[in-house]
């Protein structure tokens, strides 16, 4: 290992670090997991504990897109847009098996899985997913923002 | 009022435009011929003894697979009325044909109507007439059929349609 | 709707553009930050007030009355979970009542009571999230924060009851999928507590406070004649003065039985919808306990003599030809189906073969019991209701729930049709957003308690 892959890794560790620690999410809530999303986001369960307490509602300023319920034909252009208008670097959490593969609504109107439009870092299944399992899926999302190769 | 009262009221009120009226579970149904539904809507509204002043529910259903009415007219629309004043109910029902699916709208009467009849049309393809702005409720102007048709199959998906403004 | 003063500037008016004003079109969601819901509202703006608005739904539209024709009549149960999901035992209720309704049974005393304190909890919940996220949405997040730590209590209730906090799918037609665990009434009543001392705090910090007010009062008024003409039900008709509950109007379960109010207002604005949320969960509360007070057990047909046994050697002891007094004999069951036992179930199901499943121990232990099972779960069997079709409403946590169905003779639902609460108040938010300034639709908004799952279904 030479001296500047050194740095650059040891770089990476520490802005990986910082990064894992400070998630902007975007909570693009739509249907029933929504109702998780706010028990999970609130006193009880507090994923503030996890850096990620502070919702930003605007998808220029945020990180982490959470997806949060079932995505209908008509929502996926939003959906679409919401995510293009994210600035690098990003994530996504499909959260609840709506948004994973379209649950059991095997239909005309509802899209089989958001990774059929977007890219999906972390899939929370569960119908909705319980506030643990969600919690579980953020330290996963943690463990991938800090492993990564940053781009910066 | 007791519903077979209702029904009876109709009744004379009607004469034949009441094609059919049966009760069952205690609902009461009348069965109403096409020209005449928006005007048996209206009085059902301002006749004082009839009252009825919500229009609780404006659905239709396809019986194109129903068992014994094969032949029949396809499609039925109905009206749930309900009287906040006498707190009783009423069923009110109209035959459509498939191949002249239209049914004059009650928007005057009830402005509610006015949504209820886009998703209908929406989800069977039925039209409203003298409805002034009759898009799609639920679903989105590219899609192609009526969903709630019996013959429109439950998983046949539409292709995505891009971002639109 | 309030009285505003005009503003002396308008949009495109001013030095530069000479032509007069024009209107600035703005599209309000489907994805906003300060709405928690997905609608979107094309609204036509003079300055800062609303001059027309087109409301679009449909965003969240799953085809739920769709889905409900594929399967058996209790496989729609889920899919009513997720009309209303924040109240979704009322919905669960109601449709099963619809069937029962159509197939002309009578559930026990004991379900009715069961039905009616597990509604009114789920009530308590939805009015919680309802007035707690509108709060959130004009600043007070100090109150939403309460009010989800209030509803994490019941939903611990919900869960001891339902095995689920969220999506439950508890109601069965004939019955509940199980009894109310040992216990319940106990565990019940500090949750209530905790919540009347949430809803006291809220009171203290929203219920004369001046910005809130602020927001609140004349805003997104409707007259009465006009709530009725857009059918709207609910606590937004009862702000209007109105004191129709389908509960009290037509009462069905146990509200006949139990002492409680309807509580009005006469502003039809979205402090009086306030008001009347607040005061409903105090009446909810109210019902709940007196119902579980009043608590019937119910025929109980089979004794509980002998040592509970597991499923697995139950059905060994069978096969074996040992079924000797088996029948007589408890099982353990899981946690989960804690409540399914034999004597549980006859309480709170109806005793109606064509429509209940038999319990565990007669269907592990007998072949009658085994084939009733079969004849219930097996396609092209099941429960099959007559030809015909049935309406049955019952008040939803925003206005009257009523279920349509009809019924081919088959073991499916020819049609499910459910009268979603939320759609009128929708298709009347233009009129209550018309002439306000856009700061006015939040909590206009927030008022109309829009569930994206029953009104798009």
């Amino acid at each position: 290992m030479g001296v500047g892959s050194f740095f650059t890794s040891k770089l990476d560790e520490a802005i990986g670090w910082a990064r894992k620690y400070s998630i902007f999410q975007y909570p693009f809530v739509t249907a029933c997991c929504g109702m998780e999303y706010m028990a999970t986001a609130c006193s009880h369960y507090d994923i503030d504990r996890f850096g990620a307490g502070l919702p930003r509602f605007s998808p220029r300023q945020a990180d982490v897109l959470f997806v949060v319920g079932t995505i209908s034909h008509k929502m996926a252009p939003v959906l679409k847009r919401v995510y293009d208008q994210m600035t690098e670097p990003k994530w996504v959490v499909a959260f609840g098996v709506c948004t994973c593969t379209g649950g059991f609504y095997d239909n005309y109107a509802t899209v089989q899985g958001i990774d059929t439009i977007i890219p999906v870092d972390v899939y929370i299944p569960g119908c909705p997913p319980r506030p643990e399992s969600v919690i579980d899926g953020l330290m996963k999302l943690q463990d991938k923002i800090a492993t990564a190769a940053q781009r910066f | 009022m007791d519903g077979a009262l209702i029904l009876d009221h109709l009744r004379a009120a009607f004469g034949a435009a009441l094609v059919e009226a049966h009760d069952f579970r205690g609902d009461h149904t009348a069965v109403v011929a096409r020209d005449a539904i928006a005007g048996v809507l209206r009085h059902c509204r301002d006749e004082a003894a009839l009252g009825f002043d919500v229009l609780m529910d404006l659905t239709a259903v396809d019986y194109l697979v129903y068992p014994g009415r094969e032949g029949g007219s396809r499609f039925e629309v109905v009206y749930h009325l309900y009287s906040i004043a006498h707190n009783h109910r009423l069923r009110v029902k109209v035959r459509v044909p498939e191949e002249d699916a239209v049914v004059p709208t009650v928007m005057t009467v009830w402005p509610i109507a006015d949504w209820m009849e886009r998703e209908v049309w929406d989800m069977f393809g039925i039209r409203f007439a003298g409805h002034p702005d009759l898009r799609r409720l639920l679903l989105y102007e590219e899609f192609v059929g009526h969903p709630l048709r019996k013959d429109y199959p439950i998983n046949r998906r539409q292709p995505l349609i891009g971002p639109r403004i | 709707m309030a009285e505003r003063t005009t503003r002396e500037f308008m949009l495109g008016e001013g030095s530069g553009t000479g032509s007069g004003s024009q209107a600035l079109h703005v599209g309000v969601g489907p994805a906003h930050p300060a709405m928690h819901g997905i609608i979107r509202i094309a609204a036509e703006l003079d300055g800062e007030i609303i001059t027309r608005a087109d409301v679009e739904i449909g965003y969240l539209h799953r085809a739920f009355e769709k889905e409900c024709e594929v399967g058996g009549w209790n496989n729609a149960i889920p899919y009513t979970d997720r009309l209303n999901y924040v109240s979704p035992l009322i919905n669960n209720f109601g449709y099963a009542h619809a069937v029962e309704k159509l197939l002309g049974i009578e559930v026990t005393e004991r379900c009715r009571y069961i039905r009616t304190i597990m509604a009114e909890i789920s009530r308590v919940c939805d009015h919680l999230t309802c007035v707690g996220a509108s709060a959130m949405e004009l600043g007070a997040f100090t109150v939403f924060l309460y009010m989800i730590k209030a509803r994490e209590y019941l939903w611990e209730l919900v869960e001891a009851v339902t095995g689920a906090r969220l999506t439950i799918s508890y109601g069965r037609v004939g019955g509940v999928k199980a009894d109310l665990p040992a216990g319940f009434a106990e565990m019940a009543r500090p949750a209530f507590k905790e919540t009347r001392e949430v809803l006291d705090e809220v009171h203290r910090l929203l219920t004369g406070n001046r910005i809130f007010m602020d927001r609140m009062v004349g805003v997104g008024a409707l007259s009465r004649e006009e709530t009725i003409a857009y059918a709207i039900t609910g606590p937004m008709l009862r702000a209007a003065g109105v004191g129709y509950d389908v509960r009290r109007a037509q009462p069905h379960w146990a509200y006949d039985r139990v002492e409680w109010e309807v509580p009005t207002r006469t502003d039809g604005d979205n402090y009086a919808r306030y008001l009347v949320r607040m005061a409903e969960m105090e009446q909810s509360m109210r019902i709940a306990e007196q119902a579980l007070e009043a608590l019937p057990g119910g025929p109980i047909n089979v004794d509980f003599e002998g040592r509970p046994i597991d499923p697995a050697s139950y059905v060994d002891q069978g096969k074996q030809g040992k079924t000797g007094g088996l029948l007589l004999l408890p099982i353990t069951l899981s946690p989960n189906l804690e409540g399914q036992g034999r004597a549980a179930q006859a309480r709170v199901n109806a005793h109606d073969k064509r429509v209940v499943l038999p319990p565990k121990e007669t269907t592990y232990g007998s072949i009658e019991g085994l084939m009733n099972h079969f004849m219930l779960i097996m396609e092209g069997y099941g429960i099959r209701p007559p030809q015909g079709e049935a309406y049955f409403a019952t008040e939803g946590a925003n206005g009257e729930l009523g279920f349509y169905v009809v019924s081919d003779g088959g073991d499916r639902p020819y049609r499910v049709r459910c009268r979603p609460p939320c759609l009128p108040p929708l298709a009347a938010l233009h009129r209550m957003i018309e002439g306000e300034m856009v700061a006015d639709l939040v909590p206009t908004f927030g008022s109309v308690n829009m569930i994206g799952g029953e009104l798009d279904r």
